[in-house]
């Protein structure tokens, strides 16, 4: 059930709004609906995780097919009553209903903050009520998915103040609480805490716990619910901190999950790939390139090896958008840190075909080279977003491609101060040695320029990862002795080692026999 | 990467707090008083803490109204220390466009900009002409003086006098002095060039003496090695 993100943003008046809610009668409940509740609603309270799943991913998806296409489902209070109205059962059914409004509909601003208010209840019950159930993990990762989602398509929303009629304006002082940037980060941090998360992966690790085995279920008659959310919620701060420009925060939230493993996140592909996309891109405009490199390459071969088993699933559209989403990243890992051995071939023919040729226009490093690197990122990167609540005093206008400008001006002023180091490249895989001045000339610059050139070229491939120590990432390197330089080649190691021990014992083996030879 | 140095107890309690408060409650907008004056301990007492600036920096983000620009200079002044880890991006990704105009910030997004490119003397030339956005900030020429030693470690095993001069902004009798102390302290050596002046070799590392790389690629387990103990033997 992952939402669409590409669709139109709230209709731009309120007469629009008001025409969607009269198109359909939200009390009339079909006995599909009916059946599908009272179903539901025992599987839940069976605690049958196995029917739950099927219902929840295929039934819901089905019936929204058949019969709401383009209309909300049955309002809550219809359905209420077939199921005890369990208040529980009436927040999740809600937060299915709100989901299915943002993917096939256009949310009002009213439907965007009762959708809020539904958020912040059902959050609360699972955080301060003893919680009976276990839910797939497919429901709990969706939940802080679209969690996160409706909170960046809020302020996107909200960023557009230009064309607000006065009623949604009033809405909007009025409930400033809605969609709050201190209320989506303190929920995701109150699961972090209330599940104890960080300290069971520890446990973990040390045998005493059980999490990932179990994939986050429960066998010991408990609830799966609040610890998993908690771990999701891991990635949903990574993903807000990546919207609000804070990489090395996103990073530090994600750390207690090993990402070189399998893990909880992997269990649900959705949300394996938001967790990679984004560590890779908080890696990319950190510019840890190597890392962002090494994890795309993972993740595009995986999604190569099991799209297939995902074509029928809700989710396709939204995987193959990531696909090629990490794939334009990629190409721009690349093109900065040419590394190509860290790719595995399946995963490089594709990027070849889908971007060879910008690649070696992006590396000319002139002005066209630019454009394609501004294309790519703003193709491939995050929905961005202002946090702050608008002014409503000054002149109305729409801010809401601020943030995304911010980014993406930085992120070509790093590729700019990088402009000159293709040129030095070229030159160092053609020479062992040669001297500045030589060099120098060459690059048709004086020598004290050069030297700025081959300091930078050292800085910017020579990065400081998580630990503070320095990696170098350069496909060629050099040092220089007074004022010659010597290229090194970074050639695949021969393991003499290796080879000597054999020839050791082998030559022992020949020495042996020929000991045993009696001359005669 | 943090800098540590010793604190005076007192200092040391209020700086846990901030920490603490950072790692266990960092969105709560009533930290921010906290974060500002922490910004003006680092400074004061030469201390650095990534990771509560950018917790201020994103209050501010969130409150753009109890923003000040000059805590954020002196964040970015810190950060500009920090390097070569690339904490300066990391901050100004969180600051939005039109505050990175103003005056103050943009002076030090052309230094960074110039030591990002490793351009030390157009750096200096220009710190010396922004004195009064620099000496705020106690330790910073010997912080960036340690940068511009970290990069020519990176390139050069031996290097002219001059390029080093030019890099760390010190001549003269001030250059014979912390050249001695390097020899004495940080294995420097000092060599005399051909004709051409003083040669300082400098620590060998991986970075400029690549053949140390190779020795750590090609490391043979013990194990392996025990295979063969009764031929040698």
């Amino acid at each position: 059930m992952a939402a669409n993100y590409d669709y139109d943003e709230a209709p731009a008046t309120y007469d629009d709004a008001n025409r969607q809610e009269l198109g359909y009668d939200p009390n009339f409940v079909p006995d599909s609906v009916k059946s599908f509740v009272v179903h539901l609603y025992r599987h839940i309270r069976e605690k049958n995780v196995y029917e739950i799943h099927q219902m929840y991913e295929i039934s819901f998806q089905k019936l929204s097919d058949r019969l709401f296409k383009d209309t909300p489902w049955p309002s809550v209070d219809a359905v209420a009553h077939y199921v005890d109205n369990d208040q529980v059962f009436c927040l999740l059914y809600r937060e299915m209903w709100f989901r299915h409004l943002y993917a096939r509909l256009s949310p009002t601003l009213k439907q965007r903050i009762d959708s809020w208010d539904n958020y912040c209840s059902l959050f609360q019950v699972v955080l301060h009520r003893v919680v009976n159930m276990q839910l797939p993990n497919q429901w709990l990762w969706d939940m802080v998915d679209e969690f996160v989602y409706q909170f960046q398509s809020f302020c996107q929303y909200r960023a557009k103040m230009k064309n607000k009629t006065e009623q949604e304006i009033a809405l909007l002082r009025q409930f400033d609480q809605a969609w709050n940037v201190y209320g989506v980060l303190n929920y995701l941090q109150a699961f972090v805490e209330k599940s104890n998360i960080i300290q069971i992966l520890e446990q973990e690790k040390e045998g005493i716990e059980q999490f990932t085995a179990t994939d986050g279920y429960d066998y010991s008659g408990g609830s799966n619910v609040l610890k998993v959310l908690g771990y999701f919620s891991m990635v949903g701060l990574l993903r807000v901190h990546c919207l609000l420009g804070d990489y090395q925060t996103g990073l530090k939230c994600l750390l207690p999950i090993d990402i070189n493993q399998q893990g909880v996140y992997t269990s649900v592909i959705g949300s394996h790939i938001t967790t990679i996309y984004h560590y890779g891109f908080a890696s990319l405009m950190m510019r840890r390139y190597v890392k962002a490199i090494r994890e795309f390459n993972k993740m595009l071969l995986y999604i190569y090896k099991t799209k297939q088993y995902h074509q029928k699933s809700p989710q396709y559209e939204q995987i193959l958008k990531k696909n090629e989403q990490m794939y334009a990243l990629l190409a721009i890992c690349l093109s900065l840190c040419p590394q190509t051995k860290l790719v595995e071939e399946t995963v490089n023919s594709q990027l070849r075909e889908k971007y060879g040729e910008k690649m070696a226009r992006m590396q000319r490093y002139d002005d066209e080279a630019f454009a394609i690197y501004d294309e790519l990122f703003s193709y491939a990167c995050p929905k961005f977003i202002t946090p702050s609540a608008p002014s409503f005093e000054e002149p109305l206008v729409n801010y809401n491609q601020d943030a995304y400008r911010l980014q993406l001006k930085l992120f070509l002023y790093e590729v700019k101060q990088q402009q000159l180091l293709s040129g030095v490249r070229t030159f160092l895989k053609v020479y062992s040695t040669i001297s500045l001045g030589k060099l120098a000339n060459y690059m048709e610059v004086d020598e004290p320029t050069l030297r700025t050139i081959l300091f930078s070229y050292k800085h910017k491939t020579h990065a400081v990862d998580s630990d503070g120590n320095i990696i170098s990432n350069a496909d060629v390197d050099f040092y220089i002795d007074d004022d010659m330089i010597h290229v090194v080649e970074s050639k695949p190691v021969k393991r003499f080692g290796d080879y000597f021990l054999r020839q050791i014992v082998k030559l022992e083996g020949v020495i042996n026999d020929m000991d045993r030879i009696r001359l005669e | 990467m943090v800098r540590e140095r010793e604190t005076p107890k007192q200092q040391q309690q209020v700086s846990y707090t901030v920490e603490q408060l950072v790692a266990v409650n960092p969105y709560n907008p009533d930290i921010l008083p906290d974060l500002e004056n922490y910004v003006n301990e680092q400074v004061s007492s030469q201390t650095y803490s990534l990771d509560a600036n950018l917790c201020l920096l994103r209050l501010y983000q969130f409150e753009p109204e109890r923003m000040s620009t000059q805590i954020v200079a002196r964040i970015l002044v810190k950060a500009l220390m920090a390097m070569p880890a690339p904490d300066f991006s990391l901050c100004l990704f969180l600051i939005p466009e039109r505050v990175q105009m103003e005056e103050q910030l943009k002076t030090l997004i052309v230094l960074s900009h110039y030591l990002e490119t490793g351009r030390f003397r157009q750096f200096w030339d220009e710190a010396a002409k922004n004195r009064h956005i620099v000496e705020a900030v106690p330790g910073f020429e010997q912080a960036i003086q340690t940068y511009a030693i970290h990069v020519l470690s990176l390139t050069y095993q031996k290097i002219p006098r001059p390029v080093l001069a030019e890099a760390i902004n010190i001549e003269g009798l001030s250059l014979d002095k912390f050249l001695e102390h390097q020899a004495a302290n940080s294995g420097w050596i000092l060599e005399k060039g051909h004709g051409r002046g003083q040669l300082i070799v400098l620590p060998r590392n991986e970075f400029n003496h690549p053949e140390l790389k190779k020795i750590a690629a090609d490391s043979v387990p013990l194990e392996h090695i025990t295979r063969i103990f009764t031929i040698l033997g």
